[in-house]
C-alpha cells in the first residue's frame, strides 16, 4: 500500500501546536512589557520632578535648609573621592589576586577554599561591608569616619567582584598566546604581564566599571560605618569626613518639605546621569576591544 | 640582509654557510648531520601517575627534519614537548630518563627552562600570534631577550626566512589576526626564527590550514632546515614522507593491567626506509592504513 506526501504532512494538530507557539510568545512578549514599563514609569517620575529643579548651581552649591537653594556640589565630590579611593585600592588588589588565582595557584585545597569564599563574599550584604568598615578602618586602624575609611570599605565590598571580573578576562585569553611567549623564551612575568594582562585588559576593565558604578549606588556600608548626612564643606584630602550623592539623596528624601522631593530627584538624575554614563563606557569598551581569537 | 646579523655572541649555529644537499632519498652523511641534537634515554613522561609515553630513545640529528607519526594518544605531542620543556607548565606532568641536548641534561637542576626555550623554538598546532601588529609579534621574541638594536632589520630578516615578507612588507603595523591562517602560522614560525633558535619545533603546524597553505609551509621547511634543526609532530602520514629525513613512528599500547594507554616508540630510521620497507608489522599496519 502507499501513502501520499500529503497524508504523511498534514498533521492533525497543526492548529493546536500553533496556538500554543502563540500563548507563549504572548507571554514572553508580556514579561518584557512589565520589566520595560515598570523602569521607563520610574524614569519618568524621576526625571519630570528633577529635570525642571536640575540646574548650573545645583551642582555647584552646597546643601541648606532652604530646599531651593540646596545642592549636591559636597555630596558630589565626596562621591569623587570615595570612589577614587575604592578604585586605587580594589583594582591593583583584585588584579594581583585575580593574576594569582588564574596563574600561579596550584591546585589545592586551600586555593580550591579561596576561590569558593571569594565567590561568597561578593553575595554578602553590603550592610555587612559597613560593619566591617567601621570595626577595622574606623576604630582598629583609627582612620575616623573619614574618605579614606568610607573608601577601603567600598573596595573590600567590590574586591571580590573585581576579583572574578578579573580571572574570567584573564581565562578568556587563549593559553596559547602565553604558550607563544613563553616558546621565544620569555619568563613567566614576561609572558603574563606583556601578552595576556594586555589581553585581558578590555574585559577586566568591563567587569572594573560595572564594579565601581556599583560601589557609586551604595549607601548602606556608608551609612553604616558612619559617614555624614549634612555636610557644609568639600573634603580636601582622604582623611576629611565626607557624604556621597545616595546618602545626600537619602537625606532629602526624609526631609518633611514637599520641594526636598524635587530636590532628591535631581539628585538621582545626577547619579543616573554618573551611572549609565559609566555602564556606556563599559559596554563601549567591550563591543570596540572585543577578540574573536 | 644576511643571516650572519642574527648571530649573538654564542649561537654560531644560526648561520651555518651553505644549503646541504637534500637527503630524503640517500644516506649522504656529511659532519655537520653526525651531530646529535637531542639524545632521549629511556624517557617516561607521566601525568600524575599515568605515564604517557615510555621509555624513548630516540637521537635527532642536525639540519634533518624529524617526523614524529602515529595514532592519537601515542604521545607525539608530550615528546616533542620536552625537548623545550613545555610540558613543565602542566602541573602534574612528569619526566623520568633523560633529554640530552648537545650533550646536556635539558632536566638538569641548573638547567633554565627560560634560556631552553629561546634555543629551541616552537611552532603550535593551531596558529597563535599576538593580538598584535605584525611588527610587534616578531619584536616580541626580541625585547625579551634583551636585543634593542636594528630591530627593524631583525623583523624583516624573520619575515624574509619565513617566506612572508612579500606579502606583508607595506604593512607591519597590521593586527596579525587579521591574516589569512596560512600567513598567521609563518608569522609564527617568523616569531620563532627572530630569536635565533637552534632548534625548531612544530607540533603538527599545518592541521589547521589548507592545502596551499600546508604545501607552502612545506616548502618553507625545506628551506629552514639549512639554518635550523627541525622535529615535526604530524598526523599526516604523507606529510612526514614528503618533509622528513628521518620518521619516528610511535604506537599507543594497552597496559598489561587494565585500560591505560601509553605511547612508545616502534620505530625509528630513514624515511624512505619507514615508508618502504617498515621493520615492524605495526608501522606496515599503519601506514598501509590499516589502523589509526
Amino acid at each position: 500500500m502507499t501513502v501520499s506526501a500529503h497524508e504523511l504532512l498534514a498533521t492533525p494538530d497543526r492548529a493546536s501546536r500553533e496556538r500554543r507557539e502563540r500563548v507563549f510568545t504572548l507571554w514572553m512578549l508580556l514579561a518584557l512589557t512589565i520589566a520595560i514599563i515598570a523602569l521607563l514609569a520610574l524614569l519618568f517620575d524621576v526625571l519630570k520632578v528633577g529635570i525642571p529643579r536640575l540646574n548650573a548651581a545645583f551642582v555647584t552649591d552646597f546643601p541648606s535648609r532652604v530646599p531651593e537653594r540646596s545642592g549636591a556640589y559636597p555630596a558630589i565630590l565626596g562621591s569623587l573621592w570615595v570612589i577614587g579611593v575604592c578604585a586605587a585600592f580594589a583594582i591593583p588588589v583584585g588584579m594581583g589576586a585575580a593574576i594569582y588565582l588564574e596563574e600561579y595557584a596550584k591546585p589545592s585545597r586551600l586555593n580550591r577554599f579561596i576561590e569558593i569564599n571569594i565567590a561568597n563574599l561578593a553575595g554578602i550584604p553590603s550592610v555587612i561591608y559597613g560593619l566591617l568598615g567601621l570595626a577595622v578602618f574606623v576604630r582598629f586602624l583609627g582612620f575616623g569616619r573619614t574618605v579614606l575609611a568610607g573608601g577601603l570599605t567600598l573596595g573590600l565590598l567590590v574586591l571580590p567582584v573585581i576579583t572574578i571580573a578579573g580571572r574570567e578576562a584573564i581565562r578568556a585569553v587563549p593559553p596559547s598566546i602565553k604558550e607563544a611567549a613563553l616558546a621565544v623564551g620569555a619568563t613567566e612575568w614576561q609572558a603574563i604581564s606583556r601578552q595576556v594582562l594586555p589581553a585581558a585588559l578590555p574585559g577586566f576593565m568591563t567587569g572594573v566599571i560595572l564594579a565601581i558604578s556599583r560601589a557609586l549606588g551604595e549607601t548602606a556600608p556608608l551609612i553604616t560605618m558612619g559617614a555624614l548626612t549634612f555636610v557644609t564643606f568639600v573634603p580636601n584630602h582622604v582623611l576629611d569626613r565626607f557624604t556621597v550623592l545616595p546618602i545626600q539623596i537619602y537625606n532629602w528624601t526624609s526631609r518633611p518639605q514637599e520641594a526636598f522631593q524635587e530636590t532628591a530627584a535631581a539628585g538621582i538624575v545626577v547619579l543616573l546621569i554618573v551611572l549609565l554614563t559609566m555602564n556606556a563606557l563599559a559596554i563601549w569598551l567591550r563591543n570596540r576591544y572585543q577578540r574573536r581569537w | 640582509m644576511t643571516p650572519t646579523r642574527l648571530r649573538s655572541s654564542d649561537r654560531s649555529t644560526v648561520t651555518m654557510p651553505n644549503p646541504i644537499p637534500d637527503t630524503t632519498d640517500g644516506l649522504r652523511i656529511t659532519p655537520r648531520q653526525r651531530e646529535v641534537i637531542f639524545q632521549t634515554r629511556d624517557l617516561t613522561v607521566s601525568y600524575g601517575e599515568r605515564p604517557a609515553v615510555r621509555d624513548v630513545n630516540l637521537d635527532i640529528h642536525a639540519h634533518e627534519i624529524t617526523a614524529l607519526i602515529g595514532p592519537s594518544g601515542c604521545g607525539k605531542s608530550t615528546l616533542i614537548r620536552t625537548f623545550n620543556r613545555m610540558n613543565d607548565l602542566i602541573p602534574t606532568a612528569r619526566v623520568q630518563g633523560s633529554v640530552l641536548y648537545r650533550g646536556t641534561d635539558l632536566y638538569a637542576h641548573d638547567v633554565d627552562p627560560v634560556e631552553v626555550r629561546r634555543r629551541i623554538g616552537m611552532v603550535f598546532q593551531k596558529p597563535n600570534p599576538f593580538p598584535k601588529s605584525i611588527r610587534e609579534n616578531i619584536a616580541f621574541g626580541l625585547k625579551v631577550n634583551g636585543i634593542s638594536d636594528d630591530i627593524d632589520d631583525r623583523v624583516e630578516a624573520a619575515l624574509k626566512g619565513a617566506a612572508l615578507w612579500d606579502e606583508v612588507k607595506g604593512d607591519l603595523e597590521k593586527s596579525a589576526l587579521a591574516m589569512s591562517g596560512g600567513q598567521q602560522q609563518r608569522l609564527c614560525i617568523a616569531r620563532a626564527i627572530a630569536v635565533a633558535p637552534d632548534v625548531i619545533l612544530m607540533d603538527e603546524p599545518c592541521s589547521a590550514l589548507d592545502p596551499i597553505a600546508t604545501a607552502r609551509i612545506e616548502d618553507l621547511m625545506q628551506q629552514l632546515k639549512t639554518r635550523f634543526t627541525i622535529v615535526i609532530v604530524t598526523h599526516n602520514m604523507q606529510q612526514a614522507a614528503r618533509v622528513s629525513d628521518r620518521t619516528a613512528f610511535l604506537t599507543a599500547e594497552v597496559d598489561e593491567d587494565g585500560d591505560a594507554r601509553c605511547g612508545v616508540l616502534v620505530e625509528y630510521t630513514q624515511t624512505k626506509t619507514l615508508f618502504t620497507t617498515p621493520a615492524d608489522p605495526r608501522t606496515e599496519a599503519y601506514i598501509t592504513g590499516r589502523f589509526g
